[in-house]
């Protein structure tokens, strides 16, 4: 399943962009995509807190994922 | 009644307030009765702060122990060239109070740390954070979590903004989610670049920090719905808006303050030190006639804003071009602070084997700051 990601914060430069489309290859819930972005691009197991919002909230690791679904990553950023 | 508690000076100052239906005088009397305690006086702050003293929030805290520095002046537009060198809190307290003098200003001319941080909280009912890295961001949210005060959070990045109400208090007197809810773990140090870092766009911190005075003077008047719960974003790049829900984090559990740096990774795994020289070392080797040859590490730009004479080798460069650089005699290697140009020559060292190579401690600015007046830092 492809899942097309929105980022923002540090995840914009880890992805080379604010848009990506990620074809799922473990399993189709959050903690998949997680392990898959990790997979992929090694910079997202350095962060710790990597929150995914799917469909304008946050969400855990076990929830399931459509391919319709509006996916944001969102790293801390600490500026100000 | 309302006149002892306003002045006609003050009933006409706020009168656009007070010609709101949903604000009216009852807003205008909880804004006075109010105080707010800004952490951090900086990008966000500036706006922030202006616009809580233009509202009329009774008093406001400051917290900064910061100076002016010039490299400021692009974004944070409480100071003005004459404010260079000055503490921002006491600056920013003096041109607040010519702004509106019917309020209260106290200055915290100190860090915020896990030591003082109840102490200067306790007196403030709104907390406004707009510091400048995660240590602090931790220890504002866990503060402000053991001392049950709304966190009203603004955070910023390149083009990037970030606002929140963190431990708002909802109608059934339950705490709405804090910032450890959205990040339960502070990400490594270096992973993610401050301001000075990684740059910020200047009217970012302006919108942003507006925001961050909006969602306060929401909190304070009852008026509207704050964002509790909920996190916006802005890219002012591409103008993409997203308010996204966070729910409050079962396992999240603070209990007392902690060491925020250690927690945070800093001084954890710091990569290995170099051989070092330092400024007043260097400049008794420039003026002793030995051969030695100075790379500079930082980019092109930074060069044109100060330098000294150094070969220019920004460090994205460095592994195409180290070649230019002597084996034979001592090498100083130097960037704006001294970060960078360890990084060089860690990498240096681990590649190519070089071992005659030695970082500029402070970099041009300790030069600048300690040997050679002339120059300037930034």
């Amino acid at each position: 399943m492809k899942i097309n990601i929105l980022a923002f914060g540090i995840a914009k430069d880890i992805l080379d962009g604010q848009t990506k489309e990620i074809e799922l290859s473990h399993g189709n819930d959050v903690k998949s995509l997680k392990q898959t972005l990790c997979d992929t691009f090694p910079e997202f197991s350095k962060l710790r807190s990597l929150s995914i919002a799917v469909n304008e909230e946050y969400r855990n690791d076990d929830y399931e994922l459509k391919e319709s679904d509006e996916v944001v990553i969102i790293p801390p950023v600490s500026g100000g | 009644m309302e006149k002892q508690l306003f002045s006609p000076a003050e009933l006409a100052r706020y009168s656009r307030h007070l010609a709101m239906p949903e604000f009216n005088i009852e807003g205008q009397k909880k804004l006075k009765a109010a105080s707010v305690l800004v952490i951090g006086a900086g990008g966000l702050g500036s706006p922030s702060l202006l616009y809580l003293t233009a509202a009329g929030v009774g008093h406001i805290g400051i917290v900064d122990f910061d100076t002016v520095d010039d490299s400021n002046l692009q974004r944070q537009v409480l100071y003005t060239v004459d404010d260079i060198g000055q503490s921002k809190a006491l600056t920013a307290r003096d041109r607040l109070l010519k702004l509106n003098p019917h309020i209260k200003i106290t200055v915290h001319q100190e860090a915020f740390t896990r030591k003082n941080a109840l102490e200067i909280i306790k007196d403030y009912d709104v907390v406004a954070d707009g510091t400048d890295n995660f240590p602090t961001r931790y220890l504002v949210n866990d503060a402000c979590v053991l001392s049950e005060k709304v966190n009203v959070y603004a955070s910023i990045f390149r083009f990037e903004g970030q606002v929140a109400v963190f431990n708002g208090q909802l109608a059934d007197g339950s705490r709405g989610p804090n910032y450890r809810d959205l990040f339960p773990d502070p990400p490594p140090p270096g992973m993610v670049p401050s301001c000075a870092e990684g740059g910020v766009l200047g009217v970012l911190p302006g919108i942003i920090g507006a925001m961050q005075a909006n969602e306060v003077i929401k909190i304070i008047t009852g008026v509207g719905e704050p964002l509790i719960g909920r996190l916006f974003l802005f890219d002012a790049a591409s103008f993409t808006t997203r308010v996204l829900k966070v729910p409050k984090n079962p396992s999240t559990k603070i209990t007392e303050l902690i060491d925020y740096d250690q927690f945070c990774g800093i001084g954890i795994n710091e990569p290995r030190a170099v051989q070092t020289i330092s400024v007043q070392a260097f400049e008794t080797l420039r003026k002793s006639g030995d051969d030695y040859q100075l790379i500079d590490v930082r980019e092109p730009y930074e060069y044109d804003i100060v330098n000294i004479a150094g070969t220019l080798i920004p460090l994205g460069n460095i592994l195409a071009e180290y070649t230019k650089i002597d084996r034979t005699k001592k090498v100083v290697i130097h960037c704006r602070t001294g970060k960078r140009s360890a990084d060089a020559i860690r990498t240096l060292e681990d590649k190519f084997g070089f071992n005659n190579l030695f970082n500029l401690e402070g970099g041009v600015n300790k030069y600048a700051e300690e040997v050679d007046h002339t120059l300037s830092t930034y």
